[in-house]
């Protein structure tokens, strides 16, 4: 058991995403035994264990009950929170056949085989219950795993379990599937290729036996071991090598190729070339009976080559980046005909349709309201986060999120055809980024062919009018021991290390290339709502005579029973202060407010529209106040909470740590109504921009890149995601990484925005090494070539100085970029130690 | 020492025998996760241990009623 817990808990500190949402790790006393959250009033109990709410109370009845209780040996509190959870019902759209179809992976009469991203997974006891999926219900088969994906793969008999009921039993557990529209046109699954790994095994092969053969000719063994030893070595050599530069090098032939016949020269060609010549040269050796060739040194290059590119990609795969609009849309919809109510899939949805959009349902296209008062949040779309009440027969954008009771809308426009697809589908938005991967090689590359080729044809040159007989040896030394394997290796692996490194730090970069472009930034601009600001952060402030504690109380037992976010907002700063009293009557005008009566008083609470509407005349607020909700007790009005969107703490700490060394501006989608409290933190430099749509974000972006400056946008979402897409580095800062990770180049924990600037300091430092070791490999190639040029290489110089000159600039990229991370790293247990 | 014109090209068919083993994993798909079946080692240890324990039990259990 001890032992299972440390392992799991190695797990836990090993993976990044983990830590954000596993609960395990420090549960509190009395916390819930599924899921560890802390309890609060109403606590559930079975068997002596308490539960945080029925649906984890459920879980452990239902795992108790199949003998899966070995779950909670696992590890304290291993569960996923399953509250609220959908149910079943909700997925009855996946049994349509459209849908199914596009889901599933194979399906055949009786068996049906599906694969699921599921996010919550996070532990070893989360695999385990999944994969024990058939003990729970009959007619599941096997289940497996992908830890690193999250994913679950599962089949299952179609006689017994229905796709929908399947997911509905992974809902239930609290491992909600994640579907939405972009799975259902096949998703793109970037992962570690097969052909890449074989591609280094049959390097990997040749090289390590080749090597084996060497070293006896290294030591100078071959002196007593006469010539026929050296043909045999020549020839396994060859027969060895011949598979790993036709079959692995292949990707380097193939670049090579393109980059020549497009007039560039990128690091493949000198590569190639080098390569080239290695073999050449080799085989004649061997074909003349002189000796194994330099067959070593070519299988090593092709090995480390590989091995480079193989971290890359491991680091590539981690992340999944290629999500687009889409996959913010729900998968499914509510639709609505007669008495009739229906979910159908998103794709299937037609101009005309009449839609139920629940609280915190997105309207999915642009829609017509025909019921019910609409309060619709439009800060996906304008940035706005105030939401704004919408009059039956007025129009709804798509993007907008319902907030309140529910509404009917009847779409007015398909899908495709909508506001945000057409704002996507910009010119400049599909447009791709220059700076492809690995373009700070590619520039050095330029010149260094250049340089390369001239030496070697001087080479070439001098020694024909000195001693014709060593002219070809000369030239082709030059190439040979110049291929720049370690210029090539320096760049993936310091910037895969420095990657891995933001990753660990909760900031995920798209590709390393991205490092590069960090670097040189020099204008900072920030989308206020979710960056600077967290609009769950700021105080809740009473403006009136002050109330009584019992009536506070009764405000409070009000506002904790409705799920409105003013309310909920309301309720938490009184947590904790007051018992809660008992409500007996509760009302709720979506969009207006809510009545209740506790403790013997009739509390109202809401607009101050909604309030006229009752004969009550609301004060009015001043102007620099948030958002607001008026309280009347007793038909009287007593005053109003205002809730203000406060700046995230550290905010100004940031934002004076980058105003020496950048450019600042901020962007916002809200009224002016802050801008003397950004004034005086962003100073006179700072430009500030409200009232702005995404296309004005966009344009300021633009008009800021037009002279040459460098552009890093921090934002928060779909918001501001042309304005992402248009800056040089676009930086999405998310609450939680599961939830929304939109088109951009950063995706970064919002926990990481006090720590702007010291994530670009690594930045610097990071793209410094690879500086750094470009020079390390420079310094080998230009004694190599000295040494070339003059005619005295020999196979032993050459085979030891390429896998040297590779080790060596691996080992001080990866070394030294550990441990400027590692700076990164103190200051946040630093910082930890100065806030507990 | 002429032999080892013989153990040398054996060797490399030795060797080759690896490579095939180690091309038959990547086709068979072993190296798509490399994380959770070492998860997975560990939970099936703990599950074998249980339920041969539980056998026993009831072994003892039928045994001395």
């Amino acid at each position: 058991m001890q032992s299972l817990t440390t392992s799991n808990a190695g797990y836990a500190a090993g993976d990044l995403d983990t830590r954000l949402q596993a609960p395990g790790a420090d549960v509190p006393e009395r916390g819930c035994f599924h899921c560890g959250t802390p309890l609060g009033g109403a606590v559930f109990t079975s068997r002596q264990k308490s539960f945080c709410c029925q649906g984890c109370l459920t879980v452990f009845e239902l795992l108790t009950e199949n003998g899966l209780g070995d779950f909670y040996r696992f590890g304290r509190a291993a569960g996923v929170r399953a509250k609220d959870t959908p149910k079943e019902e909700e997925f009855g759209y996946l049994d349509a056949p459209a849908v199914r179809r596009q889901l599933v992976d194979f399906a055949d009469e009786r068996v049906t085989r599906v694969t699921l991203r599921v996010p919550s997974v996070h532990c070893i006891a989360c695999v385990w219950l999944l994969e024990n999926l058939f003990r729970l219900k009959p007619g599941i088969g096997y289940s497996r795993v992908n830890f690193p994906r999250k994913e679950v793969y599962i089949t299952f008999e179609n006689s017994q379990v229905k796709l929908s009921e399947l997911a509905g039993l992974l809902a239930s557990l609290g491992y909600v599937p994640e579907l939405n529209s972009s799975d259902l046109e096949g998703r793109p699954r970037p992962r570690v290729s097969r052909r890449l790994w074989l591609q280094l095994g049959v390097a990997g092969f040749a090289f390590g036996n080749i090597m084996l053969l060497s070293i006896s000719s290294y030591l100078g063994l071959d002196a007593f071991s006469g010539p026929g030893l050296r043909k045999l070595f020549g020839d396994i050599s060859l027969a060895l090598a011949l598979p790993a530069l036709v079959y692995s090098g292949a990707d380097y032939w193939l670049a090579a190729w393109l980059a020549l016949r497009g007039r560039v020269l990128s690091i493949e060609v000198p590569i190639a070339l080098g390569m080239a010549a290695l073999a050449a040269w080799s085989t004649r050796e061997v074909l003349a009976g002189r000796g194994p060739g330099y067959f070593d040194s070519l299988a090593g290059l092709l090995f480390f080559l590989l091995c480079g590119r193989m971290f890359q990609q491991k680091t590539y795969d981690r992340l999944a980046f290629d999500r687009d609009y889409k996959s913010f849309f729900p998968l499914s919809i509510l639709r609505t005909s007669g008495k009739k109510q229906e979910r159908i899939a998103l794709s299937e949805l037609q101009a005309g349709d009449r839609l139920v959009i629940r609280h915190g349902e997105l309207i999915p296209a642009d829609s017509r309201l025909i019921s019910g008062p609409a309060m619709i949040d439009y800060s996906f779309v304008t940035g706005e986060s105030e939401p704004v009440e919408i009059a039956p027969g007025g129009h709804i954008y798509a993007g907008g999120r319902q907030i309140g009771g529910a509404i009917e809308v009847e779409t007015v426009k398909e899908v495709s055809q909508s506001y945000l697809t057409s704002l996507w589908n910009q010119e400049t938005l599909s447009k791709e980024k220059k700076g492809s991967l690995g373009s700070l090689t590619n520039r050095y590359s330029r010149h260094f062919t250049k340089i390369v080729l001239g030496v070697a044809l001087g080479a070439a040159v001098f020694w024909w009018f000195r001693d014709a007989s060593r002219c070809l040896s000369s030239f082709v030394s030059v190439l040979i021991v110049a291929c720049p394997c370690a210029l090539a290796l320096a760049a993936p692996f310091t910037l895969g290390t420095a990657q891995r490194m933001l990753a660990r730090r909760k900031v995920f970069l798209k590709n390393p290339a991205v490092l590069e472009s960090l670097a040189q930034v020099d204008t900072v601009v920030f989308d206020k709502t979710g960056t600077l600001t967290a609009s769950s952060a700021g105080p809740v402030v009473f403006l009136g005579e002050k109330l009584r504690e019992d009536e506070e109380s009764c405000i409070y037992a009000v506002a904790q029973h409705s799920t409105h976010p003013h309310a909920v907002r309301i309720a938490k700063s009184m947590e904790g202060e007051r018992g809660a009293q008992t409500v007996l009557w509760f009302s709720e005008t979506a969009g207006g407010g809510m009545a209740g009566i506790a403790g013997g008083r009739e509390i109202w609470i809401g607009s101050a529209a909604w309030l006229k509407s009752r004969n009550v005349k609301a004060a009015t607020p001043p102007a620099t106040a948030g958002s607001v909700a008026h309280v009347a007790i007793d038909g009287n009005y007593r005053g109003c909470y205002t809730l203000a969107s406060a700046l995230r703490p550290q905010a100004e700490e940031v934002v004076r740590q980058l105003s020496g060394k950048y450019e600042l501006a901020l962007l916002s989608g809200d009224h002016e109504k802050e801008r003397k409290r950004f004034e005086e933190l962003f100073g006179r430099g700072g430009q500030l921009h409200f009232n702005q749509s995404p296309l004005n974000k966009l344009d300021f972006i633009r008009d800021l890149q037009a002279p040459g400056k460098r552009v890093m946008m921090v934002g928060d979402g779909l918001n501001d995601a042309g304005a992402l897409k248009q800056s040089d580095v676009g930086v999405a800062v998310v609450e939680s990484l599961s939830a929304f990770s939109p088109a951009s180049d950063v995706i970064m924990s919002s926990q990481m925005v006090p720590r702007l600037a010291e994530v670009l300091r690594f930045a610097k430092s990071a793209v410094g090494v690879v500086r750094l070791s470009f020079l390390i490999s420079v310094l080998y190639n230009v004694v190599g070539i000295s040494l070339a040029a003059r005619g005295l290489m020999s196979p032993v110089i050459c085979a030891i100085l390429m896998p040297v000159s590779s080790v060596t600039v691996v080992a001080v990229g990866c070394g030294l970029t550990r441990r400027l991370g590692r700076g990164l790293e103190c200051g946040e247990n630093a910082q930890e130690e100065g806030q507990a | 020492m002429i032999v080892i014109f013989l153990l040398i090209p054996l060797s490399i068919v030795v060797a080759s025998v690896f490579l095939l083993g180690f091309i038959w994993a990547v086709r068979s798909g072993q190296y798509e996760d490399t994380s959770t079946p070492p998860m997975r080692a560990l939970m099936e240890e703990s599950q074998t241990e249980k339920t041969e324990k539980s056998e026993k039990s009831e072994e003892c259990e039928k045994a001395n009623p």
